[in-house]
This record gives C-alpha cells, sequence and structure tokens, in this order.
C-alpha cells in the first residue's frame, strides 16, 4: 500500500465511534480496528453502546448500535469521551451520536443511506447534515453501498450478503486514515468463514475497495498516525471484562487445586462469563445452566458442600432473586462466589447500560444479619485479579463473596499484560482431613474465625448443616436466645477480620490536602484519567479508589481524615458515599453522581473538581 | 462405592431427638430410610442427604450423613449441584407437596428434566404442616383448610403426571404406614440410574388427618390399593378376585370368573416400558372407581445428566491443546512489547 508521507499527521491519541444500526456489524468493526491497533502496540481501551432490542426496528435511533475505542501512544484508561472520527452508516446513527463527535471531528456516512425513507425512521424532520454545520465537521459522504455493490459484481452473492459487508468498507476508510495495515483483519476473515470463502472473499474485497476509496478521494484531511505507547515489556493480549473474570476464577481453581463449578442462567451483561466458561471444559470447568436464578445460586451452594470451588454469576435482577439463598451461604458458612455485573436498575431498567447502583443491595440486600464480603474490580483486565481474589477469599474465609463488576467494565476491552502464574499466590482452603478426631462443624479455627470444611464423602466427619440457627461449635439446631447473639457477633466479626488480609488503601498525589476524590469499582479508568490531567495542569489533588467495600481497608479512615474535603464520585445517588458517612461519622462528604447508563466523562469529572476545590 | 463392614439400620440414626408429632407419617418413612440405606450397603459417609423446608424438610437432622437442610423448595438444585460436583455420592432429597409443587414446582420439572441421579422421595399429606393448616397443590378440590374456609377452588397437582409431563423415568408410590413397600421402594430408587421420584402417602395427624384413610382403613385396605411389581398381572382385593384390563384407551377394574375374564385377560406391569401412556393411566387411578396404584409404576432407562457432562468433559479435555491456565492466558491473538 502506498502513503503519501508529507501528508500524515502524528496524534498523541485518537477516539473513533463506529455506529449504525444494530445488524450492521458495528461491534465487529469496532473490534478489528482495536485488535489491529493493539498489535501495533498503541494502549487502547474500548467500549461498546448497545441497544437492548437484537433487532430494533432498523433505521431507527433505538436500533443503533455503537463502538468506541480510545487508542494512543500514552497510557490510555477511558474510552474517550468524544469521538475524533464517527462513522455513521445510516442516519440514525448520526442523529444518535452527533453529540458525542468533537467539534472539527471527522464524520464518515453512508449518503447512500440518506434517502427520504431512512430519514424518516431515524425521526429527522429536516436534513441532518444541513443542521449539523458543515464548519463544524470534516463530513465525508461516502456512496458506502453503491460502491460496496459496484466492487462485488464479479462476485456470485445475493443482494443480503453484499449489504452485510459494507461495514468493511467503512473500516477500509478508518484504516487508511489511520495508517493501518489490512493484514490483521484478512486474517480474521480467512479464520472465520473459513468455511464459506466466497464471504472471505467479498469482506477483503470490500475492505481493500474502503481502503483505496479513501485513498483516492480528495474531501479527506490528511492521514493520521499514532505511534505505539511506551508501555511495559511483556507478551500481550486484547481482553474484557467478562472474559477476564472467567479466567481469573479458573486461575483461583488452579491455584486452590479446587474443581470449578459455575451455576447460572443468561442475563445481560453477564452471560458471557457462563459462555466462556461453558466453553473450558477443557479446563474441567463444570457449568450449570440452571432454570432460573434462584437454582443457579443453588446448584452452586450444593457443589460448594460437595468442595467444589463454586460460583454463580448474574446481574442486577438476578442478584435480587438469589438474595435468600445467598443468607443460606452465608449461615452456614460456605464458601461461594457471587459476580454481579451491575446494569442500570431499578427492575428490567436498563440491561445493556452501565451502573454502580447494586452496591447496597450486595451489602445489604438480605433478610437479617447477614454480613459477607463484597469486593469490586476497576478495570476490564483487572476483573481477573479481583476474581482471583474473590475466590481466595471465599474459600479461605468459608464465606460468600459478592464480586461487582458492571456493563462498562464487562464488555469493554483492553490490552493486558497477561500476568505470571507463578506469582499468584496457592489458594488454602480449610478442607478437614479425614482422620480428624472429634470434627465440630462450627469450631473456629484460628485468628480469622474459620470453620472447617468437610466434605461429602470424607469418613468419620459426617455432619449436618442447613439453614436454621446453628448451636455455636457443634452447629446442631439452636434457639437460645444468647446464642443467636453469640453466632450473629461470630459472623460479623468473621468478616471483619478479613481486614487482616487485604491490602492498604493507596493515595495518589499528596496524603493530606485540600480535596480527595474518591471512587470505587468500574470508574477508576474515567477518575485516574481526570485526576492525571489536572495534576498535570497543576491541580492540588489526591485521590483513592476502592476495591474492597466490605470490610474497608484498615487504613480508610485514617487517609481519609487527611483531607479537607472528600469528594465521592460514583454511578448512583450516593450508595458508597452514605456507606462511607455511617462507617465515618466523623467525617463529611460531598458526592458527583451521574445516573444516565453511562460512564463519566473525564471533562465532566475535572469540572467537578475545579469547581469543588473553589467553593469555599 | 465402598462396601463396608454391614450397617444397620441404628447406624444411620442422628442423635438428634426426632421432633414430629406423635403419630405422624413422618416417622415411618424416616425408618424406611435408615433400613433401605443400610441395606445398600455403601459407606455412610457417601450419602447425603438435601432437604428444603417444611415438616418433612427436618429431615436430614435426623439421619446420621451428610445432609443438608436448605430453603423452601430449593432441595432439588441443592443436590443437584452436590451429585454434579461428586457423582459418586449417593444423594437424596426429602421433599413435601408444598416444598416441590408450589415454591420449588421450577425446580422439580427441571431435575426430573435432566434426569440427574437422585432419589427424591416426596411425601406428600396434601396439607401445610409447618405453617398450621393452610391448602396445599395437592390438597383435593372442596378442601376446608384455614385459608380455604369454604373450600378450595384450586384443582390439586397429581404428581405422577407432573412427572410424566416432565419426561421423568422413574416413578414409585408408597404410603407411610408400610414400611417394608416403602424400603423395598427406596431400594429400587437408588438401584435407578437417573431421577427418581418416590411419592409417599403421609398422614398429617394435626391437620389433615386420615386424608389416606379410605386406603388404610383395614377392613377395605386390600380393595383399595394394588402393589404393581414389574413382570407381573394387575391382580388385587381381599380375595384376590379382580384384575385391571385396558378397554379401548381406558383401564377397566374386572371380577375375574364374570363375563369369562380370566387371570390372561389381565394386564402384565411393564415398568421398563419407555411409552408412558399406560404408567400415567396407572399413576392417575383413583378411589372409588379404582385402587390407588402402590409400588414401581416407572422404570425406565435413560442418559443421566451427570455422566453425560463427565463425559463431555472428558472428551473436551482429549482433544484440546489447554492443559492449564497459562495455556489459556495464551492462546488465540497475543504480541509481544
Amino acid at each position: 500500500m502506498t502513503k503519501k508521507k508529507d501528508t500524515v499527521t502524528e496524534l498523541e491519541e485518537v477516539v473513533i465511534r463506529f455506529s449504525g444500526d444494530s445488524g450492521d456489524g458495528m461491534q465487529l468493526t469496532g473490534s478489528l480496528f482495536s485488535d489491529t491497533s493493539a498489535l501495533l502496540g498503541n494502549d487502547l481501551v474500548t467500549f461498546p453502546d448497545y441497544p437492548a432490542e437484537i433487532r430494533a426496528p432498523q433505521g431507527t435511533v433505538g436500533g443503533v448500535s455503537g463502538f468506541q475505542v480510545h487508542f494512543g501512544r500514552a497510557q490510555v484508561n477511558t474510552p474517550g469521551d468524544y469521538a475524533d472520527v464517527l462513522v455513521a452508516m445510516n442516519p440514525a446513527a448520526l442523529k444518535a451520536n452527533t453529540k458525542w463527535a468533537k467539534r472539527g471531528a471527522t464524520i464518515i456516512i453512508d449518503i447512500d443511506s440518506f434517502t427520504e425513507k431512512n430519514l424518516e425512521r431515524a425521526g429527522c424532520v429536516k436534513d441532518p447534515l444541513g443542521q449539523l454545520g458543515f464548519n463544524d465537521f470534516n463530513i465525508i459522504k461516502a456512496p458506502i453501498t453503491t460502491l460496496t455493490r459496484e466492487s462485488l459484481k464479479g462476485l456470485n452473492l445475493d443482494a443480503k450478503s453484499i449489504l452485510r459487508s459494507k461495514n468493511m468498507f467503512a473500516l477500509g476508510m478508518v484504516y487508511w486514515l489511520f495508517h493501518r495495515p489490512l493484514e490483521f483483519t484478512q486474517k480474521f476473515l480467512e479464520d472465520k468463514f473459513k468455511k464459506i470463502p466466497i464471504v472471505v472473499e467479498a469482506n477483503k474485497i470490500v475492505l481493500k475497495a474502503g481502503y483505496y476509496y479513501a485513498e483516492t478521494i480528495e474531501a479527506l484531511h490528511p492521514s493520521y498516525s499514532v505511534a505505539p505507547a511506551k508501555i511495559e515489556a511483556g507478551t500481550y493480549r486484547n481482553i474484557n471484562g467478562n472474559t477476564a473474570t472467567a479466567w481469573g476464577l479458573i486461575a483461583a481453581s488452579e491455584k486452590a487445586n479446587l474443581p470449578l463449578f459455575l451455576g447460572s442462567y443468561p442475563i445481560t451483561p453477564a452471560s458471557e462469563i457462563l459462555q466462556e466458561l461453558s466453553k473450558r471444559k477443557d479446563l474441567g470447568v463444570k457449568t450449570f445452566q440452571a432454570e432460573d436464578e434462584i437454582a443457579g445460586i443453588c446448584t452452586a451452594i450444593g457443589a460448594s458442600f460437595a468442595g467444589h470451588l463454586a460460583v454463580t454469576t448474574t446481574s442486577g435482577p438476578g442478584l435480587s432473586l438469589k438474595t435468600e439463598a445467598t443468607g443460606l451461604a452465608v449461615i452456614t458458612e460456605l464458601p461461594l462466589v457471587i459476580v454481579n455485573v451491575q446494569r442500570g436498575g431499578p427492575s428490567t431498567g436498563l440491561p445493556t447500560k452501565t451502573e454502580q447502583s447494586d452496591l447496597l443491595q450486595a451489602l445489604y440486600g438480605r433478610h437479617g444479619e447477614s454480613p459477607l464480603v463484597v469486593l469490586a474490580a476497576s478495570s476490564p483486565s483487572d476483573c481477573f485479579k479481583y476474581a482471583f481474589e474473590a475466590s481466595k477469599i471465599a474459600l479461605e474465609h468459608m464465606t460468600p463473596v459478592i464480586l461487582l463488576t458492571d456493563g462498562f467494565l464487562a464488555n469493554g476491552s483492553e490490552p493486558w499484560r497477561i500476568p505470571d502464574m507463578d506469582k499468584f499466590p496457592a489458594i488454602k482452603a480449610p478442607i478437614v482431613k479425614e482422620g480428624t478426631e472429634d470434627y465440630q462443624p462450627y469450631q473456629r479455627l484460628d485468628k480469622s474465625m474459620v470453620r472447617g470444611w468437610a466434605v461429602p464423602g470424607t469418613k468419620g466427619l459426617e455432619h449436618r448443616i442447613g439453614g436454621l440457627e446453628k448451636m455455636a461449635v457443634t452447629g446442631s439446631v439452636s434457639y437460645v436466645p444468647e446464642n443467636h447473639e453469640v453466632m450473629t457477633y461470630e459472623r460479623e466479626e468473621k468478616i471483619n477480620r478479613v481486614a487482616d488480609v487485604i491490602p492498604d488503601l493507596k493515595v495518589l498525589g499528596d496524603n493530606e490536602g485540600e480535596l480527595l476524590m474518591i471512587g470505587w469499582g468500574g470508574t477508576y479508568g474515567h477518575l485516574y484519567t481526570a485526576y492525571r490531567e489536572l495534576k498535570k495542569e497543576g491541580v492540588n489533588l489526591s485521590f483513592v479508589h476502592f476495591n474492597y467495600i466490605k470490610p474497608l481497608p484498615k487504613n480508610a479512615h485514617d487517609i481519609l481524615k487527611r483531607f479537607k474535603k472528600l469528594l465521592v464520585c460514583e454511578l448512583n445517588i450516593g450508595q458508597f458515599a452514605n456507606y462511607l458517612r455511617m462507617k465515618f461519622q466523623d467525617l463529611s462528604f460531598q458526592q458527583y453522581n451521574k445516573i444516565q447508563g453511562l460512564p463519566f466523562t473525564v471533562i465532566e469529572l475535572k469540572e467537578k473538581i475545579i469547581s469543588t476545590l473553589e467553593e469555599k | 462405592m465402598s462396601e463396608i463392614k454391614t450397617l444397620t439400620p441404628k447406624d444411620f440414626k442422628s442423635d438428634q431427638e426426632v421432633r414430629w408429632c406423635a403419630g405422624c407419617g413422618d416417622h415411618a418413612v424416616l425408618s424406611s430410610v435408615h433400613r433401605a440405606m443400610a441395606e445398600l450397603g455403601y459407606a455412610k459417609e457417601n450419602y447425603v442427604v438435601i432437604s428444603g423446608i417444611g415438616c418433612s424438610s427436618r429431615f436430614p437432622y435426623y439421619m446420621n450423613t451428610y445432609a443438608f437442610h436448605s430453603i423452601h423448595g430449593r432441595a432439588a438444585p441443592i443436590a443437584s449441584g452436590v451429585k454434579t460436583a461428586n457423582p459418586e455420592l449417593s444423594v437424596w432429597v426429602v421433599t413435601g407437596d408444598g416444598d416441590s409443587m408450589a415454591i420449588g414446582g421450577n425446580h422439580f420439572i427441571h431435575v426430573l428434566r435432566r434426569n440427574i441421579d437422585l432419589n427424591i422421595i416426596l411425601l406428600n399429606n396434601q396439607i401445610y404442616g409447618l405453617t398450621k393448616g393452610q391448602y396445599s397443590p395437592t390438597s383435593k378440590l372442596g378442601q376446608i383448610t384455614k385459608t380455604s374456609p369454604y373450600g378450595t377452588i384450586e384443582p390439586p397437582f397429581h404428581p405422577c403426571e407432573l412427572v410424566i409431563g416432565a419426561q421423568g423415568k422413574f416413578f414409585a408410590r408408597s404410603i407411610d404406614n408400610n414400611v417394608k413397600l416403602t424400603t423395598e421402594i427406596l431400594l429400587e430408587a437408588e438401584k435407578h440410574k437417573g431421577t427418581s421420584l418416590v411419592e409417599v402417602l403421609q398422614n398429617c395427624v394435626i391437620y389433615n388427618d386420615k386424608t389416606f384413610g379410605y386406603l388404610t382403613d383395614r377392613e377395605h385396605k386390600k380393595d383399595r390399593q394394588i402393589v404393581l411389581r414389574h413382570g407381573e398381572p394387575m391382580i388385587f382385593g381381599k380375595d384376590m378376585d379382580k384384575g385391571i384390563i385396558l378397554d379401548g384407551l381406558k383401564l377397566k377394574v374386572v371380577k375375574l370368573g364374570e363375563d369369562g375374564l380370566t387371570e390372561k385377560d389381565v394386564l402384565i406391569h411393564d415398568a421398563l416400558e419407555p411409552n408412558p401412556i399406560v404408567h400415567l393411566l396407572l399413576g392417575n387411578m383413583n378411589y372409588p372407581d379404582f385402587p390407588i396404584a402402590l409400588g414401581v409404576i416407572r422404570s425406565v432407562k435413560a442418559d443421566t445428566y451427570e455422566v453425560n457432562l463427565d463425559k463431555q468433559i472428558a472428551d473436551v479435555k482429549a482433544a484440546s491443546p489447554i492443559k492449564t491456565i497459562n495455556d489459556l492466558l495464551h492462546s488465540g491473538n497475543i504480541w509481544k512489547v
């Protein structure tokens, strides 16, 4: 491929948003671009934004599917607030996404799709191109449909298949714009459609047609290049949060030397964890697709009783359904990992959108005094680490652990330096061995207050457990009033003592000062980027991010008390802020909240921090 | 499973005081389970007994095995998890008509459909006992209870119909006071590979006393019950003079010796027949037109879930180059920086 070097502009970072009808293949287009950029050494973060309906009415705004990728030569922690390049395959996509384009952005549209009918479907009263204002954007009106058809004339392909490959035309154009080679995508197409060679050929032809079209047309600005990022040496791969979660669980099962069992029921946006683990029969994973959410957790509790690392995965509505059984795991003190991929609620809410509004449900959403451990992952790739950690705590402390991720982490992806598994610790569950004399199911074994795990099939350790209150030590049923109080405190204290094994909270920036920005879970990338940019601009700001929610790190209060202003930023109406208020009643917390089913933008975070600093 | 020194029913009794009401049918069923487990000869540690909530679900506390008293309606999925995790265990579920047919109805049909190798003992007393006398999904239409003071207006479930509708492969019925028959059936249920559903008609002495009185009445019980055994003709009655024949698509009770009918005209019980039609007719026989069918009504061979899962895992493992998490992490598109 020829390159005109003199017209190449070097960029630090770029955000591209691919958008089209939900059947237009935008998720694939975006993923292919991201994979290519990652292989070239860019750091990047992606985020898909798709409708809940698989095929909403064609051409409508409700059916628009988007995929955003942010890549650069420096560290990238968010999928970017606004796009430098927007690809819009139809009027609805343009209408829905113009607000996400930066002023001056390049907008590539398929002009063939701007028919009267499509404009009507998209609900555009007037020509949206006219409304946009040409001065604000660099609009490339490419006849994508026509040229796709034209380039496939020679192939004996039906009209539907021809239209289906027009996403490759757009991808080809974007590849040219950013000097990306086509080889990785061509290889992918060869593998993916290996059984239908004509589809491979068609997609490859259209990809090239788009590439050459972009090179030829005069309307296109000089092309851009983004140099590789300076990132730590190692072996890398792309990973999204759900896959990382699934793999972290497998890693824990290997380190614990216990088989992995997943009891689950499909739910957006958590299903991919069940799907990935279903594939992993090669690693001996047993997955049980249950008849409902309750059976999902109950099969897991059964597997846990039988001595497995047991897991259930779900999203908000499913977590509600699992609450009673979660309490059973609490009182029986069986290890169990509950992964909750948060989405917008209440009820069905916003199934495909992200939110952090299940925090209080995770902490308190059960009847009775029902303590358990709550963790939250903070980036797509660290879902691996926290899935591992959740399993480790569950097994070593004989407790259910709720791991909170969210739709943003689950579907977002980033390049990830593959960790060295030798550096992960062994997991030692308190399994009671055959021949142990005088086994008492609720005897506390050590300072952690963990009870011994006697697994069915072990001779001489036959015992009964269940949902009724237990007599301390023996575990037999007890209605003794004082005993219930003893056991209630034992269960609470056992969870509190997990604080002995979790890492201290780390402050970014000064250890004391005017303002501490506080975050937890999936907002890390945006908060960190806002912090980094403000520091660069000389703003006096410190930042802490919580991954351990219950128990909190031991040094949390010690850190928080050293700042004048504490600003808790979260995607709900203040759940973590209220939790901190309850825990630290001597401190005063301010809140910054967003409840739009969307991540924070770095811009709005920075504005909030500046205005908070300016307040008297 | 390893066979060990002969155990007696007493070895399966726990040290807990049994707290069911005096005269409750559950006592006899407990005794049948103790006997069956002793006779099976497995080591004690290989038995797991799981229950939900209800009077009958207190069962695990009275077993000197591994046992789990769980939450209302969920014994089947918990047991499914235990058996799937460790197919070597002999896993038993004890449930009631409310636990399995109402709150746990969804799990009930799905465990049967999957055919996981569990023995499910359904103690059917047609009433809610633990909550003190509300109607259950198996209460008779019109029955007066605390929540149906003017009589129920809901037609009851018949467990046999649900089992067959859910593609169940094993259905048997006993009655609480016949410890010998219950024990015999439980042995068959354990030997059957797949979900075995054993319905035990059980008297609630407090809230639904004598609901099966017509069946246990000394004078008439032989005319009102028929114990089905595979390969044997369906003959019953005090004088063993009544038989069951197939008349078109219906069953019919006939008197032997009348209208030239002999033993040869009577149906021979075939529990192994995969086609469930006759099993359904037998299971649905009701007093006063028919005797109530007891014994193993259906026992059909089929693949079980946990065996097929293990087999699939073995096959996939053998064919995959991925053997460890490290292999997985380095699979697919990776690159070096």
